[in-house]
């Protein structure tokens, strides 16, 4: 249910809806229709709060390969499916995430795509393990997601350690960055991202000389970066999301810092373009996998996403639409959507989807992912360097 | 010594913005004794009609004073008819009804605006036009720019002349005399409803001035950006003494500073122990510190000086 096509009038018609838009709608067509096998993925990003337009950019990545499998006509266990999507509001937090989880479980959802954040991916791991149900996150970068022991938790992008090491040896080396400040926004993200940024520079012989932190409903940073200015960094890390990053950067040039600016995936959207404006050239950030338009199916895909959503795609959708078809081809092989006999199928998956090449590695962790730099170049992002990975044959 | 004066000067603009919405805060507590939890998203709305306009007027080609001043008065007056709306809707039919009544209602109202908004703006960050010129100026070694000096300037200008308004007019009397005592303000002729609905027609216009000045300074809008700026501005109320409007002044100002030279300090004094990530709680910290040792603020216990 998109409220875009509301009209005022039904401003509070929809608002009261709200609530009962992202429940099992279990209408005419969930029951068994003659020989017809439903299907229920549950998904999860925050819809509404500061990352919302993110968290809504997951959601119709996931739909878009739903829609898909759907036109596709699946069949499994000689029963044609129709997949159906659960679509929960997680907000990015964590409490609310296992309410969120729980609420699937009930629904009796057949596997998880989601969750956005590591702050909601890790509490609602340990709900979705105990039921048995696999998760795939098309974004949750922090290493504990994995590191928990659950069979049940999977991602289809790079772990802050992959990406972490990737930044802190660009930075330092790449960059030449000698003093680094580094700020990160408390978040599981955020924070873990930092600390690896932070070793892997160290490493590559940079100097940390200020370690800040803000929260990830912050806009304003001059305290923080006027503090970080005493410091005369060469280089800023922000280890966060765009809603911070835009201001920050642009607060950054305001108070005279000449320092260059550098993000992890979580500040390579157009979001960051159009919010910082001209502060925003040159920010440096990073993400998983090889650029879009380099992925195998990436153009044809931006394509038909700006077709259907009438919007650019904002950061992990690719990821998710990967994350859904890896886990319907795994149901497939398994010719079960049952969440016990598929799960093993999903453990030993081997896919070529439009991020890249997908594998899983016995803790979940996506096999050998690349990681691409960017930069803000005359107000697009354009990638520098894909570090590590398979790129696929596909790629040119 | 230019990077304690870059502090201070941050600590002023942000104190600016902060006092300027304590006082819509500080005026319906002052009248009402109901603390307005909805204000903030009064400024969150102030911002985002402003960034509606901004974005109506760009195929004009109108000099960015003349695109600013007319967002500004939009904005002021679609939240001035928000905040009638709001007192008339959700507050009036509770004023005899128990103190919690109102509350919740306020909660209520401010969780119904920030949806309404994400409904008609959408959950995206917008970017709002650069309409002043941000060349920076330098002052010994700190830089201020000229949306935050506009900042500053505009705050002092609404101040002063809400404080004339109150002491100096007819109608300030009128507000005080409510704020006194309602049932013999009424007796002596005045029109309480009038008062009321004015006082909170004041305060959101107010609100709409500051959102519009956060949304120049930060040069971004989103739905949510009322929520923690309306807790820091109450916060700021209650360390001035909530329902004195000097006291919403200075303690806007007081929280802007107190939080930027901690965020900016206490990583350096503290060794490390303690960080930038603090900077949030100082507001919660002081408005903790306050309630338990001085409940009625620093200036709260000039009960004369409400309005």
């Amino acid at each position: 249910m998109s409220y875009k096509n509301l009209s005022l009038p039904l401003l509070i018609l929809a608002l009261a809806a709200c609530d009962k838009s992202e429940a099992p709608t279990a209408p005419a067509n969930s029951g068994t229709v003659a020989n017809e096998l439903i299907v229920k993925i549950g998904a999860s990003s925050p819809l509404t709060g500061p990352q919302a337009h993110i968290g809504k950019d997951n959601e119709n990545g996931t739909r878009m390969a739903i829609e898909d499998a759907n036109a596709k006509g699946i069949t499994i266990g000689s029963k044609k499916v129709h997949f159906e999507l659960l679509s929960e509001d997680d907000q990015a937090d964590g409490k609310t995430a296992t309410i969120v989880a729980q609420k699937l479980v009930d629904a009796k959802v057949n596997g998880i795509i989601g969750h956005l954040n590591s702050g909601t991916s890790i509490p609602a791991s340990r709900i979705y393990n105990d039921n048995g149900i696999p998760q795939i996150s098309p974004s949750a970068t922090a290493i504990k997601f994995t590191a928990q022991g659950f069979k049940t938790a999977f991602r289809v992008m790079t772990n802050d350690a992959q990406q972490g090491k990737v930044l802190g040896e660009f930075a330092a080396k790449n960059l030449s960055a000698k003093k680094i400040a580094v700020v990160d926004d408390r978040s599981s993200y955020g924070q873990g991202i930092a600390d690896e940024f932070v070793k892997s520079a160290q490493a590559s012989g940079a100097q940390i000389v200020a370690r800040e932190y803000t929260n990830d409903k912050a806009v304003d940073f001059t305290a923080v970066l006027t503090s970080i200015k005493g410091k005369r960094p060469d280089l800023v890390f922000f280890g966060g999301m765009d809603p911070q990053g835009a201001p920050m950067v642009k607060q950054l040039k305001a108070l005279g810092l000449s320092a260059k600016f550098m993000m992890g995936d979580g500040g390579y959207t157009p979001k960051l373009i159009e919010n910082a404006g001209a502060a925003a050239e040159g920010v440096y950030a990073s993400l998983p996998g090889v650029p879009l338009d380099k992925m195998p199916g990436g153009k044809d895909f931006s394509q038909r996403y700006e077709a259907q959503f009438k919007q650019p795609i904002q950061l992990y959708a690719p990821f998710c639409y990967d994350a859904v078809n890896v886990m319907i081809a795994a149901m497939q092989r398994a010719d079960s959507a049952e969440p016990a006999k598929y799960l093993p199928a999903l453990a030993e998956t081997s896919y070529d989807g439009v991020t890249g090449k997908i594998a899983f590695d016995e803790k979940g962790d996506l096999k050998g992912g690349a990681v691409t730099m960017y930069q803000i170049q005359q107000g697009k992002w354009q990638p520098l360097q894909t570090i590590g990975g398979s790129t696929p044959a596909a790629a040119h | 010594m230019d990077i304690l004066l870059q502090q201070i000067i941050n600590g002023l603009v942000q104190g600016s913005v902060y006092a300027l919405v304590a006082l819509g805060y500080t005026m319906v507590y002052g009248i009402l004794g109901l603390i307005n939890f909805a204000h903030g998203e009064v400024v969150m709305v102030g911002a985002m009609v402003a960034l509606s306009i901004t974005q109506v007027l760009a195929g004009y080609a109108l000099p960015p004073m003349v695109v600013l001043l007319i967002s500004l008065l939009v904005a002021s007056m679609v939240c001035m008819a928000l905040g009638y709306g709001i007192e008339r809707i959700a507050y009036r039919p509770l004023r005899n009804a128990p103190r919690l009544a109102p509350l919740i209602t306020a909660i209520g109202v401010s969780i119904v605006l920030q949806n309404l908004a994400m409904i008609i703006w959408g959950r995206a960050y917008h970017a709002f036009p650069p309409l002043l010129p941000d060349s920076p100026h330098i002052i010994a070694g700190a830089i201020i720019n000229e949306v935050q000096i506009a900042i500053i300037l505009v705050a002092v200008v609404m101040m002063t002349g809400l404080l004339l308004l109150i002491h100096r007019t007819r109608l300030g009397r009128a507000m005080r005399a409510v704020a006194e005592n309602p049932a013999i303000a009424a007796l002596m002729g005045v029109n309480i409803n009038a008062v009321i609905s004015i006082t909170f027609m004041l305060g959101s216009a107010l609100a709409a001035v500051a959102g519009i000045m956060v949304a120049a300074n930060y040069g971004i809008v989103h739905y949510y950006m009322g929520s923690i700026l309306g807790l820091k501005a109450f916060t700021a109320a209650v360390l001035g003494g909530i329902g004195n409007l000097r006291g919403a002044m200075l303690g806007g100002v007081l929280l802007g500073l107190i939080e930027s030279l901690g965020a900016g300090y206490i990583g350096d004094l503290s060794g490390g122990f303690f960080g930038s990530n603090y900077q949030d709680v100082f507001a919660f910290f002081v408005l903790i510190a306050v309630l338990v040792l001085r409940p009625s603020g620093l200036l709260g216990e000039r009960v004369a000086e409400r309005a």
